[in-house]
């Protein structure tokens, strides 16, 4: 069952690559894409594009169930399950919202985020894990699930608000323009990481590291990656023996940074190489190809999956948050970081919802703000989880 | 400032911007843009009529939704501040905060804490954001909400003109027959949910009103749970307390006035192994123990009667139960949660004392390392008597002295007398040693054994604002999804002396508006409405022309 889960997992991923491909060939037709307000039938490749979505969607559902069967328990407790599981979300909101609006640009900004996202879980720990206590409740399911679908329907907005931005933002405003580079650069670092991450695992790379942490007692750090940064007094005490280049002073945690390190490294390297063979900025390529969708659905687009995430997100991620935290741990609410980050997140849509019913805050404003409420989820997802330890720290 | 009437012979309360009856635009801002600004419907807000008083100003200035989005980004970025480092309230910290967040963050940890942010978030200032923001959903909802509702309700079938022509959505033309087409259109209206009125060849459509109630309920909802909030520093609402009891141990519980009692009969900790689940076994072999199941079983009682102080109280026994994490044991509004556990720690010790010459043992004695007794007698003229206990033991600054008062390292020192001894020799005992201060004595303790028993930990909590704030988020969540999965549509038609006036106007998707209304008016005469935009696309792609005069073919 573990394995059949493993391949339909994988069988899904090179479907949605698959997919790609076909949503790419229809914005790049120029009679194929929705001229006008995009309720006119999708040319071929497009509803191909959709057909190949959607089988990759129920193959991802039966890896979900299928290791839901083998572990006994829904897989969303670690960091390779919840964001497998964002990811399946992810495609199904590209769904819902393709289906109200049939814009293919959805798709070709939306399933590359979805292909990184399997990626990046994949190289965190794929083992069945069982759970501890703390884990053990059907509260902690509809509060996770809930929360990773509201987080999905948001982050539509924020492939919308990109495809806004690519379209929108002229080459020749400096600001902008790299400003709108870095989000696609940011993408890149992800794809770095893959690449980084899954090299050194193929050669069987590994280092044991022993180290004085903040409170001056020895710990262990195994490092997957060849050491740039050391952590403080280090000595390898396992596997390659290679020193690090830079020691770190102990309230920085070296080994995550020199994870960031190798992830962008590697990230600059394919970006320039995809700059030398294009002679032009990355979103300069694409920009041509989404000049006939109209911005006002773009834009609706954007706001529209605002509305309908931030009720959903504030059902799972605040409300059942806080009614299993009142029975895992006897409060609702607790300060603790990832907590935070929600109520952060929620603050900060809310604050996009006000600016656009009161301020005016349309078309490019708010395509700025759904690609910044996109980064604090992630933020709230990687960064909070990683390296800000809390209670809800059950990652790796 | 006066009361403005219209033409239409409605009297409209100072500051109205559209006529609240026919929407004519009554202020001469208006009358210069293209598409009017419908929010609000143009009703006049009292922040935006008045500005004389203090109270006016006060008014105006968290009626802004500036300001209030201003303050939700505050209190945004102080949340994120509170984050950078853990809060006080959440670590343990065996030093003071200042010691402990210099310590472990350095430099920046001491700004850190010098600027409160170490309990950022039950800081003044931070509450104060908060509650600020709580006066701004107020009044900003008041001042909306009520002229808002006025407008609706008084908003007629028939609209003049410039109200008609400066919709979003608008389209003029001749038709032959209308009189004919009209009951068609109303039918497929009413098909489609519209509440539908017509008045002398004058048609409105509307649907979905209530979904413009969607954030006033909303905030009323976001209000309640504030309020809730606050219940919680008014007495008796809440109480948050921890007890440590050992297996075998009856205790008052904490935070109950000495009215309930628990026993722990016995505190359970399971570990997963490969029999759970097969799939289990690579994640065990590379992490070792992951725990199943913390548990303490346990009887809780209620004390009977009025308890005299130092007088055991009458228990009567009230339910047997397990507790568990995510299981906590419920009674009255009281919750027993399974927060923590101590393993085999250190109960009680026992000694025996040996005559050095004979090695004879002339008897035992154990020591309950919670409750040392002050004197233990062994017959025959031998006693032992504690003159000092250190249970957790350290030698500072020249003397003898206990760092907790948990037996992690206890130490004695004891005064043995016996029949040679009466007034007794002296003995120092520690775990590893035994010292004898006062010279070489004849007789000795010798440890024999240790008992040891394991604590659960256990976190009592009272919360009595709960169900203020479970009733206030439900409001919240149904105010919102209110006002978000439902849309206010509503759609003019004006027969004008041979042209038809037709425009529409939603509160949101627009896109999914326009197609209903194109499956409505399809295969009428009636000129669909066309959208001219939200001001994002060029206009002449807006404005383009070829559909005016007729349907979509």
């Amino acid at each position: 069952m573990a394995q059949l889960s493993s391949l339909l997992l994988y069988l899904s991923f090179i479907l949605y690559l698959i997919a790609i491909l076909f949503f790419g060939a229809t914005i790049r037709q120029k009679k194929g894409i929705d001229q006008d307000r995009g309720n006119k039938p999708a040319a071929w490749p497009g509803k191909a594009g959709v057909g190949i979505t959607a089988i990759g969607f129920v193959l991802q559902t039966g890896y979900f169930i299928t290791r839901w069967i083998a572990g006994g328990y829904p897989p969303i407790s670690n960091m390779f399950e919840f964001i497998t599981f964002f990811s399946l979300m992810l495609v199904g909101a590209f769904m819902i919202l393709f289906y109200l609006y049939r814009i293919p640009a959805l798709g070709v900004f939306a399933l590359p985020i979805v292909v990184i996202l399997i990626g990046y879980a994949s190289m965190f720990s794929r083992d069945i894990t069982p759970l501890s206590p703390t884990l053990q409740s059907n509260w902690l399911i509809m509060h996770v699930m809930t929360t990773a679908a509201g987080q999905a329907i948001l982050a539509i907005s924020f492939v919308a608000g990109l495809i806004y931005l690519v379209k929108n933002i002229p080459q020749n405003d400096k600001k902008k323009a790299v400003a709108v580079e870095a989000i696609l650069f940011t993408l890149i670092i992800f794809v770095g990481f893959i690449v980084a991450a899954t090299g050194f695992a193929l050669v069987g790379y590994e280092t044991e590291i022993t180290y004085n942490d903040h409170t001056g007692e020895p710990a262990v750090v195994t490092y997957k990656l060849p050491p740039i940064f050391g952590p403080n007094e280090y000595m390898i005490t396992a596997g390659f023996n290679m020193a690090p280049m830079i020691e770190l002073p102990p309230w920085i945690k070296a080994s995550q940074l020199n994870t960031l390190t190798w992830s962008v490294l590697i990230g600059l390297i394919i970006y320039f190489i995809i700059r030398l063979l294009a002679r032009k900025r990355l979103f300069a390529l694409v920009q041509p190809l989404l000049q006939r969708m109209k911005n006002d659905v773009i834009d609706e687009v954007g706001y529209r999956s605002v509305l309908i995430g931030f009720p959903v997100f504030t059902l799972g991620a605040l409300i059942f948050g806080m009614i299993y935290a009142h029975f895992a741990w006897g409060r609702f609410w607790a300060w603790d970081p990832k907590e935070v980050w929600a109520l952060i997140t929620w603050f900060f849509y809310a604050a996009f919802l006000h600016l656009r019913l009161s301020r005016g805050w349309h078309g490019e404003n708010s395509a700025w703000l759904a690609v910044i409420g996109f980064a604090i989820i992630m933020f709230n997802l990687i960064f909070v989880n990683l390296v800000i330890a809390g209670l809800h720290s059950y990652a790796v | 400032m006066e009361r403005v009437k219209c033409e239409c012979g409605h009297v409209n309360p100072p500051g109205t911007i559209l006529c609240e009856a026919c929407g004519k635009i009554l202020d001469p801002n208006e009358e210069k843009k293209l598409i009017i600004d419908m929010r609000y419907e143009g009703a006049a807000r009292r922040s935006q009529t008045y500005n004389r008083t203090i109270i006016d100003k006060i008014w105006n200035f968290f009626s802004s939704v500036k300001v209030g989005v201003v303050l939700i980004v505050l209190a945004l970025i102080a949340s994120a501040i509170g984050t950078i480092l853990p809060q006080e309230m959440n670590t343990t910290m065996n030093v003071p905060p200042k010691q402990y967040y210099e310590e472990n963050y350095g430099v920046f940890g001491r700004i850190y804490y010098l600027l409160g942010f170490h309990d950022l978030y039950r800081s003044t200032w931070y509450i104060l954001l908060i509650a600020a923001i709580g006066v701004s959903l107020t009044i900003c909802s008041i001042d909306r909400a009520l002229p808002l509702y006025k407008a609706l309700k008084r908003q007629r079938i028939t609209r003049h003109n410039s109200f008609m022509k400066r919709q979003r959505l608008f389209n003029e033309g001749t038709v032959e027959n209308w009189d004919d087409q009209i009951n068609t259109v109303s039918e497929r209206m009413r098909q489609k949910k519209y509440r539908v009125l017509t008045e002398s060849g004058n048609l409105f459509a509307e649907k979905g009103r209530f979904s413009r109630w969607g954030p006033y309920i909303n905030h009323i909802g976001l209000i309640i749970v504030l309020i809730g909030a606050m219940f919680r520093f008014a007495p008796g609402m809440y109480v948050n307390e921890m007890l440590w009891i050992k297996e075998g141990e009856t205790k008052a519980i904490p935070g109950t006035d000495q009215r309930y009692y628990l026993t722990n009969h016995e505190f359970i900790v399971e570990v997963y192994d490969e029999s759970d689940r097969e799939v289990y076994r690579e994640a065990l072999e590379k992490r070792g123990k992951i725990i199943k199941n913390f548990q303490t079983n346990v009887t809780l009682y209620e004390a009977e009667g009025e308890v005299l102080p130092g007088e055991d109280p009458q228990l009567k026994e009230i339910k047997k139960g397990e507790i568990r994490v995510n299981h906590p044991l419920r009674f009255e509004h009281f919750g027993l949660y399974q927060a923590s556990y101590l393993l085999n720690e250190l109960s009680a010790m026992t000694f025996q004392l040996v005559k050095k010459e004979t090695e004879e043992v002339i008897g035992e004695l154990t020591i309950d390392l919670e409750n040392p007794e002050k004197r233990y007698d062994l017959g025959k003229g031998y006693i032992v008597e504690i003159l000092a206990y250190f249970p957790d033991v350290e030698f500072k600054d020249g003397e003898l002295r206990t760092k907790s008062p948990n037996p992690n390292n206890p130490a004695f020192a004891f005064q043995i007398r016996s029949p040679e001894h009466p007034e007794g020799e002296r003995s120092v005992v520690f775990i590893q040693e035994t010292l004898e201060p006062l010279g070489e004595n004849d007789y000795k303790l010798v440890f024999k054994e240790v008992d040891t028993v394991n604590y659960s930990g256990l976190m009592v909590r009272k919360d009595r604002t709960l169900g203020l704030i479970a009733f206030g988020g439900a409001i919240f969540l149904f105010g919102v999804i209110l006002g978000s999965f439902w849309q206010h549509r509503r759609i003019w038609i004006k027969w004008d002396g041979g042209k038809l006036l037709v425009s529409a106007h939603t509160n949101k998707n627009w896109y999914g508006f326009m197609k209903e209304i194109e499956t409505i008016l399809a295969d009428t005469d009636v000129p669909i409405p066309i959208d001219r935009g939200g001001g994002l696309d060029k206009p002449e792609r807006a404005n383009k022309g070829g559909d005016v005069n007729g349907s979509t073919k």
